[in-house]
């Protein structure tokens, strides 16, 4: 079995080599050379001043994940018992919008927060507002979760699928009320959808460029945008790009192994 | 047995999708009773427990614990327990954490937790495998633990849904006998849930045999093998001869094209009645000394008995008899006035005995 295994394996292996080790040897390499190729710390230690933009990215993004796993949570456990045949349905209408462009998706969700937008419009005709919605941490959360939340609902919904109900039902026979059914009973058989789902939420909305530029109108610089400007902005440095997206992985790493979300999960089958 | 009444269900009704799941039924179950539903599969059984446990509100109808409403009451604060019938074990804790689970919800401190844990694993033969995984355990253990965590909470009712399905003939015949003692050692009641007809009349104090949503009949064991109440359970308990009859004045039955004696009175005259003859009260005798004549169809060994199917002016019977007679031969058969029960045409019955046709039909 081994063998045939590796067989298998060895075009996978290749592509891992060319797509994630090189890439992943340049960016070491080019953290710790200056444009001249000479090694250097420099790249590194310039980072301090960079320390704001790694908190607030860091910040928006564990607020994001946290707001889409409470979301996912309840839609998930519905989605998964309902009866088989609506399930299918009712799975496509929650992965819709992903189906649409990601640019267009967040281009539509600038016009309804705009000053002039049909949010503040429609609440014009009441006499309310209008509201600053635009260009707040809060637009680019709102972003960030509506674009990351069908991730969210995936794994979560592929690991309450093998919870059957009796189960539940057997928690609620021995006198488990609401709380203690999802405490005792849910929480931990929905465990490894949980940690896959913060993973794949949490990665890319930690490193996300667009939604912060569009929805946050350039008030809130965030990783993603220091790194994109470093290669194809203006601040044209991709030795200190290549840093900066080193320490992101880094930090990523040790969060996703603490968080224990290095998804053992199986949503293969799902996406 | 204790006569006081701990559950009663008063017209039930539950529907799926428009259609009449449990229709009308009315139950009344005494304490520390071994009550069994049994019925085909699909006659509501399962559902009939699920409205005593809680997880389904009936459309119509009361449910009544030692007196109380519990209709609306949600299964968590209800004083009965399931036996589920996949075990529905925690996957995530192990053996003594599964057991332990309804007492740990009760914030009971740590040594009453395990002295009561540890005395449902004795009870269920269990002792020493609290440390152990649920999913390395046999079906007959996963079953034991189930049975166990339900009764952790010390309930007055034991729900059990089909327990022993699962497992093989041998396993099941010690389980029976297991059930039937840790029942009686912990004087609780047990609602019962088989389609195994063997079974419910080997465990069970009370029979309760349904058929599409409707109880056919209650009563003991005996009850329901000796008199049964109409055709669905002659049939269903066991195999019978059901014939169409009639009765010219009390005591006496004409079927079979013979006026045989009977030990059933009070019918109107000329009443037109169902005969239900047991294939063991069939006596086999020479041809002459026969209350009516049969030809030997077929012959078939059985272990205790032979099995004969005899043709009789165009009636089919089934006899078990210990002498074998062979296709071909002529025989007498003789049935003793007490061993002919008498049932009236209900609706149901003959409703039933159409299907069973049509069954037939469409099977030939
Ligand atoms: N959740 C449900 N939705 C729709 N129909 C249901 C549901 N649960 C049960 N039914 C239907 O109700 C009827 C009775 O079901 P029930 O489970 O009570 O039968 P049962 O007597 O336990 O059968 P079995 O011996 O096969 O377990 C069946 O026709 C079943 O299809
Ligand atoms: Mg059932």
């Amino acid at each position: 079995m081994r063998t045939r295994r590796k067989g298998i394996a060895a075009p996978y292996l290749i592509w891992m080599v060319v797509f994630t080790v090189l890439p992943l040897l340049l960016v070491i390499y080019f953290a710790f050379t200056d444009k001249q190729g000479h090694p250097t710390m420099a790249n590194l230690y310039s980072l301090g001043s960079y320390t704001n933009v790694f908190v607030l990215s860091l910040v928006l993004a564990v607020v994001a994940t946290v707001l889409c796993l409470v979301i996912a949570y309840p839609i998930s456990f519905m989605l998964s018992r309902l009866r088989a045949g609506r399930q299918g349905i009712a799975l496509m209408l929650v992965m819709l919008p992903m189906w649409m462009n990601f640019l267009l998706r967040t281009y539509a969700w600038m016009s309804l927060l705009e000053r002039n937008g049909l949010i503040n419009r429609f609440l014009g005709l009441f006499g309310i507002g209008p509201f600053e919605m635009i260009n707040t941490a809060g637009a680019v959360v709102l972003g960030m979760v509506y674009n990351y939340l069908p991730y969210m609902i995936l794994p979560l919904y592929t690991a309450m699928l093998k919870i059957d109900s009796s189960i539940i039902e057997a928690a609620e026979d021995l006198g488990a009320g609401t709380w203690h059914k999802l405490w005792k009973i849910l929480l931990p058989l929905s465990k490894p959808g949980i940690q896959t789902g913060i993973t794949m939420v949490f990665v890319p909305a930690v490193s996300t460029f667009i939604i912060s530029k569009m929805l946050g109108g350039g008030n809130f610089w965030l990783l993603g945008d220091l790194i994109e400007s470093q290669f194809l902005g203006n601040a044209y440095n991709y030795n200190l790009g290549s840093a900066i997206s080193l320490v992101l992985m880094v930090v990523v790493l040790l969060i996703m192994g603490f968080t224990g979300g290095f998804g053992q999960e199986d949503i293969e089958g799902v996406i | 047995m204790d006569q006081n009444i701990i559950v009663r269900l008063q017209d039930i009704v539950v529907d799926f999708d428009e259609e009449a799941v449990l229709d009308g039924l009315s139950l009344e179950i005494h304490d520390e009773e071994f009550v069994t539903l049994l019925g085909p599969s699909g006659c509501g059984k399962t559902t009939t427990l699920r409205v005593i446990g809680g997880f389904l509100l009936p459309k119509q109808g009361n449910v009544f614990f030692d007196g109380v409403d519990i209709t609306r009451l949600p299964p968590y604060k209800r004083k009965v327990n399931t036996v589920f019938q996949k075990y529905a074990l925690f996957p995530h804790l192990n053996v003594f954490e599964n057991v332990a689970f309804g007492l740990r919800l009760k914030k009971l401190g740590e040594r009453e937790v395990t002295e009561r844990v540890e005395e449902m694993l004795a009870l269920v033969g269990l002792r020493g495998f609290g440390l152990r995984d649920t999913a390395t355990l046999s079906g007959g253990q996963q079953q034991r633990v189930a049975i166990a965590r339900a009764l952790v909470n010390r309930p007055k009712v034991l729900l059990l849904d089909e327990p022993l399905g699962a497992l093989d003939l041998k396993l099941r015949k010690e389980m029976q006998i297991e059930l039937k003692r840790i029942q009686q050692s912990l004087e609780i009641t047990f609602i019962y849930v088989t389609h195994d007809q063997e079974e419910a009349l080997t465990m069970s104090d009370t029979v309760v045999v349904m058929n599409h949503g409707r109880i056919q009949q209650i009563g003991s064991p005996q009850d329901i093998y000796n008199e049964p109440n109409n055709a669905f359970v002659a049939d269903f308990i066991g195999e019978s001869n059901i014939l169409d009859g009639m009765m010219p004045k009390d005591f006496v039955v004409e079927f079979a094209g013979h006026a045989f004696a009977c030990v059933d009175g009070g019918f109107a005259q000329n009443e037109l009645v169902q005969v239900v003859v047991r294939p063991e009260d069939i006596q086999v005798v020479p041809a002459a000394a026969g209350q009516i004549t049969g030809v030997v169809r077929t012959t078939v060994f059985k272990g205790v008995h032979y099995e004969m199917l005899v043709e009789q002016a165009g009636n089919e019977w089934i006899i078990q008899s210990t002498v074998a007679s062979a296709p071909g031969e002529l025989i007498g058969m003789r049935m003793e006035p007490d061993m002919i029960h008498i049932m009236h045409r209900s609706e149901e019955a003959l409703a039933y005995m159409e299907e069973e046709e049509g069954a037939d039909a469409d099977e030939a």
